[in-house]
């Protein structure tokens, strides 16, 4: 016992995907020593997964495009429990972001003009997606990455996140261990900035790698802060479904943003049977007009496959509840039947997207310029987490900050496609400038060793237990079997209470946990440490999940199957109460600003 | 459902050997798959690296029958059944655990290609004009994943280790990426020269035919690099012009 590493920064960024970069870029670029440290290598983040592109009211292609319109789409898009400070930031902060990764050297596609070319995604009222054919996620990353290692940032690749260290309420820096060798480090820093990503492996089917087990969510959580809106998971309507090995895998809604078509099996539209009154001024009622919304006609209403993620997701449920889906459980996406409206179709799917043409032909023997694809829901990405100030990103806890999917708010109860990665740079430059002011305004606070202690004891306890322990992967197999049946689409009480059994059932287990081999690369224990924080992330999106008795953005209840005004009014908060165990509370929203309001109430 | 037999290398720095394991095979799996499955059930600390599972990080590095290959594009129905999968780490790179290797060496080398440095802003707003076609020219080098595999086969790293000397494919791959970039105004040829070695490629084409992005990386990055500094050192023109000028 007692054996660790230290290391001392003035800000110690945990992540190092999109939001985790910005974050270190801007807290150096602010004159204090950064350093990073990531659970993959470096540039392997999950933000690489990101197809579609960015959404900035940059106004290229639609110059009636502004950030008034683009902050009303996303607060529509979020049925209005968003934080609106955090949407008007964000808005009106993008482009200039999206501009300013072109100046470290990202290649967008490119109008006839030469500016950035932008298309069209779900719920954004003009084409706003600056993008790289399908691979966009790709592109950011690298360029972050590469910008980012002449900065003097400290990058720590492969390095995994124990628990937070605190002194009295304010976190002080991270126990990590690293995965190569298995030895601990203490990171002390004036700062710590959260940004871990989501929640995703919690489910079976997912499109997520297995990074994304809720670490951020879980430490900040533990060290006290205060998580919102954990009920609203987005299932992300098109998932790979067959063979199914790759079932889960992404499918670019961009494929729907270039003209795509969903069918069921009889061959029908299925999305023009039902349009939600909040859209139908905006949404096309034939194929006709859907298709000139897809190639640029300014007068032309969207189709729609356009619609918000998880309006099209529960359709294409319905779908297959109802008899009408695909042989193996899905619904029909295709592409190939733009070649009777272009010449050279081929051509233009295969430059558009490129990396779901190789994908399918190579994953499931399709080829997507002459046969439609087979896509169904997929756990894709968390609105909740930890609670910020929207200015500077700070949590509920002094020194602690969080930027990109691990903190909450911008999106609330449904994300638009497009408005994750223009998150990561908003907010994950955000918090690398206030992390920075605040480890300048903070002096160096001593870590309690018996915190660092106790941690270490309690992650090494499995190697005791050894083979007689329980197998990990099977507690986390049986986690992600339950979460994806009982707390997934489409949810009721009954279920949920169930679940919540279960996952008690299973921290238990958990709590007998043993691995086998030593402590340099052990998967085994890995997996057994994540355990903690995707039981502890599944247990709050279960506990908000009952709290709100609506159905309202990706949360829907079979038993309150609508919308109700009242529950409009709050956020729902987790937070661990002073028995160690999970407390409910709801929080009423800020009341808008009279300028926002009225921009809501002049787009609608 | 059919049945597989593996021969995975397991060991440390030090030493190794290949442990023998049967798994199941379902419709449509991949190579990754099946270890995993062999991970979950019967070796729970066996080391591997993986993130998306859909070829697009390049994480899963492995050489399978010998082959570089990510693990998660390789379908298990293209390999024979009827003998063990052999699944080893790639030999280029010092071994840490079982699949798991040391690759920081090519993040080290990154650092010192010289960064991207853009001509001054086109327009009065701060932002530039690209065409397409300009666009379209780099985009074959920024879809590289990482996944070194083309270091792990280039014969002036895997065989004569000159990595002090040759900064290798995916890196000659990362420079004709900022010196092709319509913007980029810096001066690597001296770099691609001395420090990076672009010489010592003797065009064996190995790198391009093991990158699962399908890179021309021989024709289409090296060898223009290669005209690059034979243009700017050995233009006999050139060197006379130079030499007037008392550069």
């Amino acid at each position: 016992m007692g054996q660790y590493q230290v290391h001392e920064h003035d800000v110690l960024v945990i992540g190092a995907g999109g939001a985790g970069l910005r974050a270190a870029i801007e807290a150096s670029a602010g004159g204090v020593s950064v350093g990073l440290v990531c659970k993959s290598l470096l540039g392997k983040a999950h933000t690489v997964m990101a197809e579609g592109g960015i959404a900035a009211a940059l106004a290229n292609v639609d110059d009636r495009d502004s950030w008034k319109v683009h902050f009303a789409d996303t607060m529509r898009g979020g049925q209005y429990v968003n934080n609106w400070r955090m949407a008007e930031l964000h808005a009106q902060e993008a482009p200039a972001c999206v501009r300013e990764l072109e100046s470290w050297g990202a290649l967008f596609d490119r109008t006839h003009d030469g500016r950035i070319l932008q298309r069209n995604f779900g719920g954004h009222q003009y084409p706003r997606l600056a993008h790289v054919g399908d691979r966009t996620g790709l592109e950011m990353i690298r360029t972050l990455q590469d910008h980012g290692i002449h900065l003097g940032i400290e990058v720590h690749m492969e390095c995994a996140v124990v628990a937070l260290l605190k002194s009295g309420d304010r976190v002080v820096g991270a126990l990590c261990y690293d995965r190569e060798r298995g030895r601990f480090r203490v990171f002390r820093a004036k700062a710590v900035v959260l940004a871990t990503g989501g929640i995703g492996r919690a489910y079976k089917i997912t499109s997520n790698s297995w990074e994304y087990t809720g670490d951020g969510h879980s430490l900040a959580y533990r060290a006290g802060a205060e998580l919102i809106d954990m009920e609203f998971v987005q299932f992300h309507p098109t998932g790979m479904v067959w063979p199914p090995s790759v079932r889960g895998i992404l499918v670019t809604e961009g494929v729907r943003g270039e003209g795509g078509v969903l069918r069921n099996k009889e061959g029908r539209r299925f999305m023009f049977d039902s349009i939600p009154d909040l859209y139908k001024n905006q949404t096309s009622t034939d194929d006709e007009e859907g298709w000139r919304y897809t190639q640029g006609d300014k007068n032309a209403r969207r189709p729609p496959e356009l619609l918000t993620r998880d309006h099209v997701a529960r359709c294409i449920v319905r779908e297959i509840k109802e008899g009408r889906g695909t042989e193996h459980q899905g619904v029909y996406l295709d592409i190939s039947w733009i070649k009777e409206r272009l010449p050279h179709a081929e051509e233009h799917i295969k430059r558009k997207l490129p990396s779901m043409y190789h994908q399918f032909k190579q994953l499931a023997d399709i080829d997507i310029t002459r046969q439609p694809m087979e896509v169904g829901p997929t756990t894709h990405y968390m609105m909740g987490g930890i609670r910020v100030d929207a200015d500077s990103q700070m949590s509920t806890v002094p020194g602690l900050f969080a930027a990109g999917e691990c903190g909450a708010g911008l999106h609330g109860a449904n994300r638009l496609g497009g408005n994750s990665l223009s998150d990561l740079l908003v907010f994950g430059k955000r918090a690398g400038v206030h992390a920075a002011q605040y480890a300048k305004e903070h002096g160096a606070a001593a870590v309690d060793e018996s915190q660092i202690d106790e941690e270490m004891r309690l992650a090494l306890a499995p190697f005791e237990r050894g083979a007689q322990g329980e197998n990990p992967y099977q507690i986390e197999h049986e986690l992600q079997d339950r979460m994806q049946e009982l707390v997934g689409i489409v949810r009721q009480e009954g279920e949920m209470q169930r679940a919540l059994e279960i996952i008690h059932q299973l921290e238990a287990r958990r709590q007998r946990v043993g691995v086998t081999g030593n402590r340099e690369f052990n998967p085994g224990w890995h997996t057994a440490l994540d355990l903690r924080n995707m039981l502890a992330v599944s247990e709050a999106v279960t506990r908000a999940a009952l709290e709100r008795q609506e159905s309202r953005g990706a949360h829907f209840r079979e038993d309150y199957p609508n919308k109700d005004p009242e529950a409009g009014k709050f956020n729902v908060a987790v937070r661990q109460g002073a028995d160690g165990r999970m407390q409910i509370e709801r929080r009423p929203l800020e009341p808008m600003r009279p300028d926002l309001a009225q921009i809501i109430e002049e787009m609608k | 459902m059919a049945r597989a037999q593996f021969r995975v290398w397991r060991g440390d720095s030090q030493s190794g050997h290949f442990d023998e394991y049967q798994t199941e095979v379902a419709e449509g799996m991949v190579v990754l798959d099946a270890i995993l499955q062999i991970q979950a059930e019967q070796a729970n600390d066996l080391a591997l690296r993986w993130n998306c599972k859909a070829g697009k990080c390049g994480s899963c590095s492995a050489e399978i029958n010998g082959h570089p290959r990510l693990m998660c594009m390789t379908r298990m129905r293209d390999l024979p059944l009827d003998q063990p999968i052999q699944v080893e780490p790639l030999k280029a790179f010092p071994p840490v655990k079982d699949l798991v290797t040391d690759v920081s060496w090519n993040f080290r080398a990154k650092k010192t290609v010289k960064k991207f440095k853009p001509r001054p802003p086109d327009a009065q707003d701060g932002t530039w004009r690209m065409t397409q076609d300009e666009v379209d020219r780099v985009q074959e080098f920024r879809k590289c994943i990482e996944c070194f595999l083309c270091q792990d086969v280039c014969h002036v790293l895997r065989e004569h280790q000159l990595q002090e000397q040759f900064v290798g494919p995916r890196l000659m791959v990362y420079t004709a990426a900022l010196e092709m970039h319509p913007l980029d105004v810096e001066d690597r040829a001296k770099d691609l020269k001395e420090a990076h070695g672009v010489g010592y490629c003797n065009i064996t084409k190995c790198c391009t035919k093991v990158c699962p992005e399908e890179i021309t990386i021989t024709d289409n990055a090296i060898i223009p690099l290669k005209e690059r500094v034979v243009d700017e050192y050995y233009d006999p023109l050139r060197r006379l012009w130079q030499k007037l000028k008392g550069e």
